[in-house]
């Protein structure tokens, strides 16, 4: 019996999606295999990392990763050159949290000009985040891709009660757009499917299933990631084919392993190192189930995971 | 090469006498083609047939323990690429590697930090399985002396014997040979010498090669040598390689029936930096690894990689639940207030570590909601008013409290009138949306 490479050839490819401008633009997807497997297929383009920044200080972080960034959260234009030009940030993803009618709810027009203050300091790809309020996002979002036109940005997130209007600015001025479902490749199909049937282009969508953190149901997202890469891979499902989102650091900094002390669960280890590590290692699960662009909070966290790249390119 | 079910049909008696459990042969042999039967289920099978259908019929990744006892690992016999196919069996073993040069007391620290090591999450005793000793000042008395006191230390720790030279291993292996240490390991240079050692002394070997094609040979020469427990090691380290390669392993054992490569497979992802190291454990343990080996066991990195592997490793199909029952927490008395959630795992984990943070004596009821968490139980109809009225009218809870008042959680507000219609006598009161939120709300009634 001798061996042979087992190798698998698909059909199929995800899309290759590029955003931001001239020399800083960014292409994410574009395989024709499963994540890193470059004996069979390609692998043209890295995953990409984003450093979230919010439009108000980040009050609810855990001290682990706020701290990080005291000296700069209290603006968001500050916040994002420090990501850009200390950090070397590869991608800026501002979330409109402010806007969250149970946060500040701050209007539109004050949504757009921090956009614009944020897009004239930098010159790194900016992903523009709502605040996942579904009718409020309807209106900041389409305000916030007119404020960004010309900057092909990723704006983000249409889901089904909300995809319309969102759809049709990201249209208008030609940003890219994430849809997001909850975690059932069936919903995040369908609504591929809707943006579609709007004159949206398909290679212009990116697919979040929506992420979750490590222990706290990260065996769903994977899977439904999986299942949506092969679905695109092997059964050349063309719906099923945008790069994958996965919105890591949201979901990591608030479960109990990044914020308790190690006084209080002495059996956990230290704080910092654990509540960095449990943002690292969900974003190579992640990664590794299909993820293309990341959107992370703790430096020494994307540092890891871009060293964690670095080995699997 | 595996057998098609109608091949197997072939060789069976064909009398369908139904001693098997099945109605026909067919059906048996159908099942067995599939690996969910064994063939010694059918009584009356001949021994010629037994002869051809015993390789064909073993599981595509050959499966054995890592240590002995209770707490060994078990490895291997797995069956599918993906995980939400069917359910991943055997996790991961956890070794890490420590270097006989150290002092005495820095090989005692690391043994009972592996002794150490176990936590419990989400019900499950979770811990670091195995120890490696590696032979790094090439003196044969000094590695003995170093293994053996790491076996004592470590007492239900796997051994790993992380050695290359068959005198210093065979010294070794002796000193805890009823521990079934695995011996790391063997090469094309040495298999023979290597190979004569595991099998006197009955214990698993891992073989070590350049690669899938250079380890297939390695391992067909390991089993002319008479050892079957055979782990593999690729030489794979940079994390592209540890994934290439696990794929090719365990896709040419399962998709082609390729007996070479039909075995677990470790990894060693040691790296300078631990968290760094952590991520590529990660990628291991996703990946089809049956042991990693890592260079350190903070406590942190021990939690994220259980739970990672835990994630990983869960059913697809089924999730993780706990008993349905009224959960005493800080020793409640009559007075003590009464709150319900479903009986997922995670569910229930994390509201009772809330609860029990906030040192309040309470009662948690925790009903069968087939392991779904509380909105997607609602959802699905599991969490109803009318159910959740049944059970605790059922289980008798109001007899033993003195106030009957039930909190629900946040999230199901919408339930609390319909609730209270249904259950007579009872106050409905509705808790906070989020978990972390409990200690407070628990302290501010108290
Ligand atoms: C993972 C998930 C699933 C998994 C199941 C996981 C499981 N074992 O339950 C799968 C994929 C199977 C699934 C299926 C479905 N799901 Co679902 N699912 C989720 C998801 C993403 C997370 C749920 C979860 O695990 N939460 C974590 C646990 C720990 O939360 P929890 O149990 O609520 O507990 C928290 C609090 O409630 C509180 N708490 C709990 N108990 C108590 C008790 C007291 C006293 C107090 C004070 C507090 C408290 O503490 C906990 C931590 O804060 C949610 C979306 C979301 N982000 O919440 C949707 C969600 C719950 N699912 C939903 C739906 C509709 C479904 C389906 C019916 C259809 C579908 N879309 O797929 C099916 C039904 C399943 C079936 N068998 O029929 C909806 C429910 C919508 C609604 N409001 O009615 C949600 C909200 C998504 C959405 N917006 O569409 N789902
Ligand atoms: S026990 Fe053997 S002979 Fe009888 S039905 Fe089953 S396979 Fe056929």
């Amino acid at each position: 019996m001798s061996y042979v490479v087992p190798k698998e050839s698909f059909n199929g490819k995800v899309a290759a999606v590029d955003f931001g401008k001239d020399d800083k633009a960014l292409t994410i997807g574009g395989e024709s295999s499963l994540p890193f497997l470059s004996f069979e297929g390609e692998q043209p383009n890295r995953p990409v990392i984003a450093y979230e920044i919010q439009d108000c200080p980040p009050d609810d972080w855990p001290d682990t990763v706020k701290d990080v960034y005291k000296d700069v959260s209290g603006d968001p234009v500050t916040w994002a050159k420090y990501c850009q030009d200390e950090l070397n940030a590869k991608a800026i993803a501002l979330r409109l949290v402010s806007t969250h009618p149970d946060r500040n709810d701050t209007s539109a027009e004050e949504a757009s000009k921090t956009i614009k203050d944020v897009l004239a300091a930098i010159n790194v790809p900016l992903i523009i985040l709502g605040s996942n309020n579904i009718e409020k996002d309807a209106t900041v979002l389409v305000a916030a891709a007119e404020a960004a036109s010309g900057n092909n940005c990723v704006i983000g997130k249409a889901q089904e009660g909300n995809y319309k209007t969102i759809v049709a600015a990201a249209l208008a001025h030609n940003h890219k757009l994430i849809a997001m479902s909850e975690l059932d490749i069936n919903l995040a199909k369908q609504l591929n499917i809707l943006i579609t049937q709007m004159g949206f282009d398909k290679a212009k969508l990116i697919t979040d299933p929506m992420c979750s953190a490590l222990g706290y149901g990260l065996e769903y997202t994977y899977s439904v990631m999986e299942r949506i890469r092969l679905a695109g891979l092997a059964q050349n499902d063309q719906t099923m084919q945008p790069p994958i989102l996965g919105d890591v650091g949201m979901y990591v900094w608030k479960v109990k392993e990044t914020v308790a002390a190690e006084t209080d669960v002495p059996d956990w280890g230290t704080l910092e190192e654990r509540g960095i590590a449990w943002e690292t290692l969900t974003a190579t699960s992640m990664m590794l189930a299909g993820t293309n662009l990341l959107i992370m909070r703790h430096p020494k966290a994307i540092e890891n995971a871009e060293k964690t790249i670095d080995e699997l390119v | 090469m595996a057998l098609t079910g109608i091949q197997i049909f072939k060789l069976l008696p064909k009398t369908n006498c139904k001693k098997c459990g099945f109605p026909t042969c067919l059906a048996f042999a159908m099942k067995l083609a599939q690996g969910g039967v064994e063939l010694s289920a059918c009584p009356d099978v001949s021994d010629e047939a037994t002869a051809s259908l015993g390789e064909a019929s073993a599981p595509p990744i050959r499966s054995f323990a890592l240590g002995t006892g209770d707490k060994a690992a078990k490895m291997g016999a797995e069956t599918v690429m993906f995980r939400h196919e069917k359910k991943f069996v055997n996790p991961c073993a956890i070794a890490v590697n420590v270097k006989d040069d150290l002092s005495n007391d820095e090989l005692t620290a690391m043994a009972e930090a592996v002794a150490n090591s176990e936590i419990d999450r989400v019900g499950q005793n979770l811990r670091v399985e195995a120890i490696s000793i590696e032979c790094a000042s090439g003196d044969s008395a000094k590695y003995e002396a170093a293994v053996k006191l790491v076996a004592e230390k470590a007492p239900d720790a796997a051994l790993i014997l992380n050695c290359k030279d068959a005198g210093n291993i065979e010294a070794a292996v002796k000193t805890v040979a009823a521990r079934k240490p695995l011996i790391y390991g063997a090469s094309d240079e040495n298999a023979e010498a290597i190979a004569a050692i595991a099998k006197a002394n009955s214990v698993p070997l891992v073989a070590i090669a350049d690669g899938p094609e250079a380890l297939s040979a390695l391992t067909e020469k390991i089993k002319g040598f008479g050892v079957e427990d055979i782990v593999l090691d690729s030489g794979a380290k940079k994390a592209k390689d540890i994934i290439e390669q696990n794929t090719q392993i365990r896709r040419s054992a399962l998709k082609k029936s390729f007996k070479p490569l039909g075995y677990p497979v470790l990894n060693n992802v040691i790296r300078d930096d631990s968290i760094l190291e952590a991520s590529i454990a990660a990628v291991a343990i996703s990946k089809y690894a049956s042991i990693v080996m890592v260079s350190s066991v903070e406590k942190w990195k021990n939690l994220a990689l259980f739970t990672q592997r835990q994630n990983l490793y869960t059913d697809p199909q089924v999730p993780m639940q706990v008993e349905q029952k009224i959960y005493e927490i800080n020793e409640p008395t009559a007075d003590s207030p009464l709150m319900i959630t479903t009986n997922f795992s995670l569910t229930y984990f994390i509201v009772s570590g809330e609860v029990e943070n906030s040192k309040v004596p309470s009662r948690l009821a925790v009903m069968d909601s087939e392991g779904l968490s509380v909105l997607t139980a609602w959802a699905a109809g599991k969490f109803t008013a009318a159910k959740i009225a049944a059970f605790i009218q059922e289980c008798g809870i109001g007899d033993k409290i003195n106030n009957k008042e039930l909190i629900l959680p946040g999230q199901v507000a919408i339930l609390s009138g319909a609730l209270e219609d249904k259950l007579d006598g009872w106050k409905i009161t509705v808790g906070p949306r989020e978990a972390n939120a409990i200690p407070t709300y628990l302290k501010g009634r108290a």
